[in-house]
């Protein structure tokens, strides 16, 4: 049990997959505009994330070494597809915030990264785990990326005002700003890890 | 199909929404590949290759297969498959036919397949010019042209960058910032700067 704590634990601090191996920028820095659509958007993420771990460490001793990306595009492919429909369904105005990000899932490297480095070899319980945390890493990430660009961006967190008589500054909800609180913030792990040793 | 539209595709793809200044499309390859103009010049001529080719790939198959059975929900998997394989293809044949050609745009060709610009250039040509399931009058030569600009964007993006970051190596900054976090935030300046652009709306 310790074990699978272990594997669950890592993707959301020691191997963040955004601050720590800085993957899966695009949707990231894209829809970090609102808490709500960063949430959404992590959600999508894990469920995929976590469909294409189980399906691959089940199926890695069928899968040829060979032609192994193309099989691993198709199961990623598969969930994003089934992702896409249940959002459009049941949440259109979250899929119309999110646009094009949504089928880009299909190419966020966190997900191929994970099946490639981690879930081909190991046990689907484990990749289970691994999944989850790696999602809930990469939510955790979307959350704070979000909530710096929202509130300062717009004055609002979840839509709702914090703080009166704030003057927002318009340019962080901007795509510059996106790019500016990433920087900063990676900056500012990167001083952590430094200290830390 | 009328020629306005034309300059319309091109400012909007390469000044407007730059593909990676704007829409945030591939940029973990702008972030590594940047360091130096060379290597960027290749990865960015390799891409518009493909952001080319998969215009022109990907909007017969969203026009004569996926909409006449139905299929459109199909779409990210087949333009994702069919994307992978002509890669692939690709880098095979360059293999074969010239050696030197290989080993200046080779090593990119695999991470072609999982740049975001590549996929999101067909889901945009197909977002932006069908509607209802119908293709717009001269929708493929839209499609073709939207292809050639996001490639010109991307190049363009790369290239200041690079441009930039060689510069930058000579320079004494913070050891907090070095590399990424920098290279990000020069970024965010360049998008600022980009957002002038904004006025140009028709």
């Amino acid at each position: 049990m310790k074990g699978y704590f272990r594997e669950f634990v890592k993707g959301i601090i020691k191997e963040n997959p955004t601050f720590v191996l800085v993957l899966g920028l695009c949707p990231t820095l894209a829809v970090s505009v609102s808490v709500i659509n960063g949430i959404g958007m992590g959600i999508a993420a894990t469920f995929v994330l976590l469909g294409s771990n189980i399906i691959i460490a089940l199926l890695k001793n069928i899968i040829p070494d060979r032609i192994r990306i193309p099989c691993f595009i198709v199961v990623i492919a598969t969930f994003v597809t089934i992702n896409e429909m249940v959002m459009k369904a049941y949440s259109p105005v979250l899929d119309r915030a999110l646009g094009i990000y949504v089928p880009l899932i299909v190419v966020n490297c966190i997900v191929l990264g994970r099946a490639e480095a981690y879930a081909q070899r190991e046990t689907v319980l484990n990749s289970f785990f691994d999944g989850l945390g790696m999602g809930v890493g990469f939510t955790l990430a979307l959350i704070l990326i979000s909530a710096i660009r929202e509130f300062l961006g717009a004055g609002t967190i979840l839509g709702y005002k914090l703080i009166k008589g704030f003057e927002p500054a318009f340019v962080l909800a901007m795509p510059s700003g996106a790019l500016l609180v990433i920087g900063l913030l990676l900056g500012f792990f990167n001083v952590l890890k430094n200290r830390k040793i | 199909m009328n020629p306005a539209q034309f300059l319309t595709i091109f400012i909007s793809a390469v000044f407007i929404y730059n593909v990676i200044l704007s829409r945030f499309l591939g940029l973990c390859s702008f972030v590594a590949i940047s360091k130096e103009t060379r290597p960027a010049l290749a990865m960015s001529l390799s891409v518009m290759f493909v952001t080319i080719m998969s215009s022109i790939i990907t909007w017969p198959i969203y026009r004569f297969l996926l909409i006449p059975f139905g299929l459109t929900y199909l779409r990210t998997i087949s333009f994702i498959l069919v994307i992978a394989t002509f890669v692939q293809f690709v880098e095979m044949v360059i293999r074969k036919i010239s050696p030197p050609m290989y080993r200046f745009f080779g090593i990119y060709l695999p991470l072609i397949t999982v740049n975001c610009a590549v996929l999101g250039v067909a889901v945009l040509n197909v977002d932006m010019f069908f509607v209802g399931s119908k293709a717009i009058p001269g929708s493929f030569y839209y499609s073709v042209f939207q292809g050639v600009c996001v490639g010109l964007g991307y190049t363009l993006a790369m290239l200041l960058m690079s441009g930039i970051r060689e510069r930058l190596d000579l320079c004494n900054v913070p050891k907090a910032v070095k590399d990424f976090p920098l290279a990000f935030i020069i970024a965010s300046i360049m998008s600022l700067s980009f957002l002038g652009f904004n006025g140009f709306r028709f």
